[in-house]
């Protein structure tokens, strides 16, 4: 299983997600070819209704803690409850270009 | 001074701080810049600390916010996010007003009326 699996199925498991898209944006960063060092994840659940935006980061961060520490170097979280989804109509941003400052960490 | 403590007084005695890769004028990672940009548009002074420069922040901060990337932005002694957060808060006006609120807050401390 590669990274994009291994994180889909740990946040679907987790957050029984209404919509979930886990996008590898390695490619746009100054990386090794399958580095998998770069996510996006694009989420809408019930799991994160009560809690503000601080929270639902953390719970992310929290299932994906392995990731974390074993390579995943950037995740950029998008997360809604399935009402917020709706209201926004399903758009997230675009992640920002590399500046090449991970070489410094 | 501990690590620990050394943050804990920076986001305390600072009203506004961000810990970013780079610097504000010299970002060296996208969301550093996407984060401290949001801030800047802001017109509310804030500090930073460039992260790449102090490795013992580096290693430390994650733990100390239970947040394992960078950028961190810190309001009134609360971690407020990320990048994506506070992009969001740009967004809906929220980030501007939190700022203002706590540089006034921050200026009355340090000016008591008598």
């Amino acid at each position: 299983m590669n990274r994009k699996q291994r994180i889909e199925e740990a946040l679907q498991t987790a957050l029984s997600p209404l919509h979930l898209e886990v996008i590898d944006e390695s490619h746009n960063h100054n990386v090794p070819e399958g580095a998998e060092s770069h996510f996006k994840v694009v989420v809408a659940s019930e799991a994160f209704g009560g809690q503000g935006l601080v929270g639902r980061h953390r719970l992310i961060n929290r299932l994906l803690a392995q990731e974390l520490g074993g390579g995943l170097h950037a995740l950029a979280l998008h997360t809604w409850t399935p009402e917020e989804w709706f209201e926004k109509g399903g758009v997230a941003r675009e992640s920002p270009q590399c500046l090449g400052g991970s070489k410094a960490g | 001074m501990d690590v620990l403590e050394r943050i804990d007084q920076q986001v305390k005695n600072n009203p506004i701080v961000i810990y970013m890769k780079g610097t504000p004028q010299f970002p060296q990672c996208g969301f550093s810049m996407r984060a401290s940009a949001a801030l800047q548009e802001c017109g509310v002074p804030f500090a930073y600390v460039n992260v790449l420069q102090d490795r013992e922040i580096f290693e430390s901060l994650p733990r100390y916010a239970d947040w394992p990337t960078f950028p961190q932005v810190y309001i009134d002694g609360e971690l407020v996010g990320g990048c994506d957060i506070t992009l969001e808060l740009h967004a809906n006006g929220e980030l501007k007003k939190m700022m203002e609120a706590a540089a006034h807050k921050a200026e009355q401390v340090e000016t008591p009326t008598s």
